[in-house]
């Protein structure tokens, strides 16, 4: 599918930039596009080198295993795949705690770190396990108690009560979250289904 | 509570930032330093796996905006969602926040400028910036990052989780705002 709306998104745009007679927009677009995503790298590169030598310290000294403790339950259920003192529950829940915070520059580095994790379980290495799927999920439907950028946003531009939005963000956030691991299951169960209980 | 929850959120990431190298430090006795740089080498490599794909993704994303491709699927659209009670405005957020954070962002603060952060327009689009996260980059960064070619299911679970906060945002801004 990924394939597929690459595809579409260049061709769209080239067949449009077509008619509007404007292919000089298309050229411009990638340059870009390709200067973005080195540009976001970096941006990424800094606050990473940063979290990830912070976390090891936070492993080393026990305390990403007490905070698993408290979501250990929810992870549980949602991780039935990863077996019990396997690291990766550790960085599932530091993940999944970031993201509740607000964290989200903090909580990119903590998801990868899972994903390594998750990959060394993972059987066929081109192919995402049940378990990244699910970790997918959770973090694309955005998980959020704190939405801190967005508050401070608001304030930046003036809002008499910049945090007014945090309950219905909450509310919002999780009935998304909720969706999104009902879609997991569901389409898991339905490509069980289709290839007869294989996998 | 408000000012409170406004406090929490600007003190959170500074506590967490000097609390974990004070309580290794000081009731673990861990060389938090050397630590801390064993722990950061892991950046470089995981960021220079991620390079390719960000890159291929941000210009198919870069072409269909730039193109005006964009704008005539919200155009093809708003006929649609204006009954639904999306504003015409709203909608290229909406739609923009699954392929791009910053782009989301930007017509997010654009709305702020001009309806402001306190409009209905305003509150409904922070609350859909804070309800979701942007699918396309999330999935490439992930993914990406240990190489995974097949996605399985993920791509369409992630997009109709977007779908579902974008529903679940106007729900609610209606229900509570109205």
């Amino acid at each position: 599918m990924i394939n597929a709306i690459w595809v579409f998104m260049i061709l769209a745009g080239v067949v449009v930039a077509a008619l509007n007679g404007r292919m000089d927009l298309v050229t411009n677009a990638v340059l870009n596009g390709a200067k973005q995503g080195v540009v976001v790298c970096l941006g990424l590169l800094s606050i990473m080198v940063f979290w990830l030598g912070l976390m090891k310290i936070a492993e080393a000294a026990g305390l990403v295993q007490s905070f698993a403790k408290v979501l250990y339950p929810l992870a549980r259920f949602l991780y039935p795949s990863v077996p019990k003192d396997h690291p990766a529950m550790g960085s599932i829940v530091a993940n999944m705690s970031a993201n509740m915070l607000g964290l989200g520059n903090a909580a990119t580095p903590l998801g990868l770190k899972a994903m390594r994790e998750l990959q060394d379980l993972n059987p066929d290495k081109q192919t995402a396990s049940d378990a990244m799927c699910t970790l997918l999920a959770i973090n694309t439907s955005g998980l959020t108690i704190i939405p801190a950028t967005v508050i401070g946003l608001r304030l930046q531009y003036g809002s008499a009560n910049p945090t007014e939005i945090v309950v219905s963000t909450l509310l919002a956030t999780l009935l998304a979250t909720t969706t999104a691991v009902l879609l997991d299951r569901w389409y898991r169960s339905r490509e069980r289904k289709k290839w007869g209980e294989s996998k | 509570m408000m000012e409170l929850v406004q406090i929490i959120a600007a003190w959170t990431l500074p506590v967490i930032i000097a609390f974990i190298p004070a309580y290794a430090y000081m009731f673990r006795k861990i060389p938090v330093y050397e630590t801390f740089i064993e722990g950061a080498k892991g950046g470089l490599p995981t960021v220079i796996k991620l390079m390719p794909h960000l890159v291929g993704m941000l210009v198919a994303v870069s072409v269909f905006r730039e193109s005006g491709a964009l704008d005539l699927l919200i155009s093809a659209l708003n006929p649609l969602l204006i009954p639904l009670g999306v504003p015409p405005e709203f909608l290229p957020m909406a739609l923009l926040r699954s392929i791009s954070g910053s782009g989301s962002m930007a017509i997010m603060t654009d709305i702020f400028q001009a309806h402001g952060p306190d409009s209905f327009l305003g509150k409904l689009a922070s609350t859909m910036q804070g309800a979701s996260d942007t699918t396309l980059y999330v999935l490439t960064v992930y993914f990406g990052s240990v190489g995974i070619r097949n996605a399985r299911y993920a791509v369409k679970v992630g997009l109709l989780a977007d779908l579902a906060s974008v529903i679940a945002s106007l729900a609610v801004v209606h229900l509570i705002f109205h």
